[in-house]
């Protein structure tokens, strides 16, 4: 019975992992549930709360709405470079969000390239702080993973209904009401939901370009809380909000995301007429200002880093050889909890279910509300600076765990229905299937996740500003630290070393797992 | 020919939500039996209750008297060639073919012999090294087959394996898997869609409908009298 006991020995690991899922989840929410201090939110965390979604709600609607003429126009339009414009927009998904914020101050901000050139026609400097700059940024890196989700839905469109269009002579504005808009309507939501998502648990941008009582989510509330003025009721109790928010906009997506499916690749080609006449220069305009707003703040940041690379204090490798640590961990732990529930429930071994749900649970907290929790289970016991990176390491790998999982289980699924039966005739079970047949198989899709969750991890700047001290910081915290410190040289200079390193493990990671698969 | 000898379906009834099928009756040793029926009846499902990946709802499997539900289907006297996916995509053909003999994939030079000479009786020599995406689908049938040689397991199960090849090439692998099985004394059942198949294959046939697996009998009899559910399969 070698194949049944294989089968509980993947049953009894994702049973393990979502026990322990379940535990830092529920359990850390008991945790501030217990400890928060009073139920009822000042007003001050009504202004968190209601900024939060303010920022979400326009945040996604604005990434919405500015991508879908930038996905339009780069479906129907073919160009020297468009290829590597749709890789390059993959990139802010992987940008250290600190050097994304960066790189908008260097553009963006009052001493920035723009308000140079406005300081040229006289114009006062722009200002990046407040509800304006998180917009602004939370729009930089959302656009482009609207843009490339519509243009897959563009993609799916098949070929031969525009040219069915095209033979009954149909208008462009016939073309859109029958074929794009259905195809909008379809894939937005998802879209939307998923920024919202993304925005809702906003931190980073919220603490470099937000702040003040007018523009503090309640993420950075949380932090407030915890490190300025020391409320730890507080901070429960604002923890407790942003799961009671994370948790309800999870099961709002459950119901609102079931309709995208549009998995073809971005290189197939869109069957669409080009228009001529005043409509290509319309097209040509809105793909030269969407890379601008792409190209420019990671440009500023490749050119002011490399200057700023000689005013590097010696303290940033040890920042950074922290980060590799806790991202390499992390990333460990990620994949083998995210390998050991995607079998269990593509062999749809016995709590498959529960597994699935457990899964993308995580979705539901934020890093600070992990954070706070753990901050409070630990902070009785031992000086929370001790935990730092061991905390990082495991808050990390819990919040990359869905996107690990939702990658591996479609290829674990197809894996099974095509292959157990064969594997098993042959008695390849065990540790043999494991090494012939399931690593092998999932290489890619592990490949990329294990990039996808390191370089999230490298770049993660959350639960480790509650947690750090003096010393023992990441990469990213030394960053911010220095930005604090008005050191913007030096900071684009570790920026540049930061994104350069979290980019590293992606491709590295991603180029083994295709290595391997080929 | 004793009762240790056969494969005895015993009193088996399969079960899914709407199906049912009852199947009762031996399989001579050695015997090349074609199991035909209308779409749906129930072929396959039978073919793998006997591969053990179908678990009866009732009755047993018995090979030479042993009953076979205890076993894991890598522990059955069973090779079974499936409509497609037969091989692994990401392995060479040799080591496809390895895994016959050994999960650990390191085989020994004796091993390696032994695959040399399978792919050689397959028509394959040369091309151990190939991936399957290298093949044709001729050639990956071969390799199947190189594979079921090297397990020797006394029953083959065939669950059209060759249903996507030209009728050519189709004949040829028959042909192929006939010489195999008379090597190696092995008892056949194969699945098919095609009377051709059965007539040219079988000298038994086992005809799945309306519920119910009939018991295996001569080939040419029963296409010369065909019963009204294969007549109306037929058409």
């Amino acid at each position: 019975m070698a194949s049944r006991s294989s089968q509980i020995n993947y049953a009894m690991g994702a049973a393990i992992v979502a026990a322990l899922v379940v535990v830092l989840t529920f359990g850390m929410a008991a945790v501030v549930w217990a400890e928060a201090g009073s139920f009822w939110p000042t007003a001050t965390d009504w202004a968190a709360v209601r900024f939060t979604l303010l920022q979400a709600v326009l945040s996604a609607g604005l990434s919405c709405l500015l991508a879908v003429p930038v996905a339009r126009a780069l479906a129907r339009r073919y160009f020297v470079g468009r290829g590597i414009l749709i890789t390059l927009m993959g990139a802010p998904f992987l940008l250290p969000v600190i050097v994304a914020v960066l790189g908008l101050v260097i553009v963006f901000g009052r001493a920035g390239i723009v308000s140079d050139v406005m300081a040229l026609f006289g114009l006062p400097p722009l200002s990046i702080y407040g509800l304006h700059g998180v917009l602004l940024a939370h729009v930089f890196f959302n656009l482009p993973l609207v843009t490339r989700m519509l243009l897959m839905g563009w993609q799916a469109i098949p070929s031969e209904r525009f040219r069915l269009s095209a033979s009954l002579g149909m208008t462009e504005g016939a073309v859109y009401r029958h074929l794009e808009l259905p195809m909008l309507r379809s894939v937005l939501p998802g879209a939307a939901a998923v920024v919202f998502t993304i925005c809702l648990t906003s931190f980073v941008v919220a603490l470099t370009l937000g702040g003040g009582p007018g523009a503090t989510t309640v993420e950075l509330a949380i932090y407030k809380a915890l490190r300025f003025d020391y409320e730890p009721a507080r901070a429960a109790a604002l923890s407790l909000l942003q799961f009671a928010m994370g948790a309800g906009e999870v099961a709002l997506g459950w119901a609102v995301l079931g309709s995208t499916g549009f998995g073809v690749g971005l290189g197939r080609k869109v069957e669409m007429r080009p228009p001529r006449g005043w409509r290509f220069w319309v097209d040509i305009l809105v793909i030269f200002i969407a890379a601008s707003f792409l190209l420019l703040p990671l440009s500023a940041i490749v050119l002011r880093g490399i200057a700023g690379l000689a005013d590097l204090p010696l303290g940033m490798i040890v920042a950074l050889v922290r980060s590799f640590a806790v991202a390499l961990t992390s990333t460990v732990l990620t994949v083998v909890a995210a390998l050991l529930l995607a079998l269990a429930v593509a062999r749809k071994a016995k709590g498959a279910k529960l597994f699935d749900a457990v899964a993308t649970l995580p979705l539901a907290v934020s890093g600070l509300v992990l954070g706070t929790g753990l901050f409070l289970t630990v902070q009785p016991y031992v000086r929370p600076e001790a935990l730092a990176l061991p905390v990082t390491v495991l808050v990390n790998a819990l919040l990359s765990l869905p996107y690990v999982y939702s990658l591996l289980l479609p290829e674990a699924r197809a894996l099974h229905v095509d292959y157990d039966r064969l594997a098993r005739s042959l008695a390849l079970v065990g540790v043999a299937r494991l090494r012939w047949v399931t690593l092998p198989r999932l290489a890619r899709p592990l490949g990329f996740g294990a990039g996808l969750a390191a370089s999230l991890s490298m770049g993660d700047l959350g639960v480790i500003t509650l947690f750090a001290g003096e010393s023992g910081t990441t990469l990213p915290l030394y960053v911010h630290r220095l930005m604090g410190a008005y050191r913007m040289e030096a900071a684009a200079g570790a920026a540049l070393v930061l994104v350069v390193f979290s980019f590293a493990l992606f491709v590295l990671f991603d180029g083994m797992g295709r290595r391997v698969a080929t | 020919m004793g009762w240790d000898a056969v494969l005895q379906l015993d009193r088996l009834v399969l079960t899914e939500p709407g199906f049912r099928l009852f199947a009762d009756f031996i399989v001579p040793q050695g015997a090349k039996v074609a199991i035909i029926g209308p779409s749906g009846a129930g072929k396959s499902t039978l073919l793998n209750a006997i591969a053990g990946f179908v678990v009866p709802t009732e009755g047993r499997v018995l090979w030479q008297g042993v009953d076979l539900a205890p076993l894991d289907p890598g522990s059955l006297p069973v090779t079974i060639l499936f409509q497609d996916q037969n091989l692994f995509p990401h392995l060479t053909v040799a080591q496809n073919l390895a895994l016959g003999l050994s999960s650990r994939l390191r085989p020994s030079v004796q091993d390696v012999q032994r695959i040399d000479w399978a792919l050689t009786r397959t028509g394959l020599a040369g091309l151990g090294d190939r991936r399957p995406s290298e093949l044709s689908g001729g050639q990956v049938g071969r390799a199947a087959l190189a594979r079921a040689l090297l397990r020797a397991r006394p029953i083959l199960l065939l669950d059209e394996p060759f249903a996507a090849l030209g009728p050519a090439l189709k004949a040829e692998m028959l042909a192929l898997v006939a010489e195999v099985a008379d090597e190696t004394g092995a008892t056949v059942l194969m699945v098919t869609h095609d009377p051709k198949d059965a007539q040219g294959f079988a000298a038994l046939t086992v005809l799945v409908a309306d519920g119910l697996a009939q018991p295996p009998v001569d080939t040419a009899l029963l296409f010369a009298n065909p019963p009204k559910a294969l007549a109306d399969y037929l058409g």
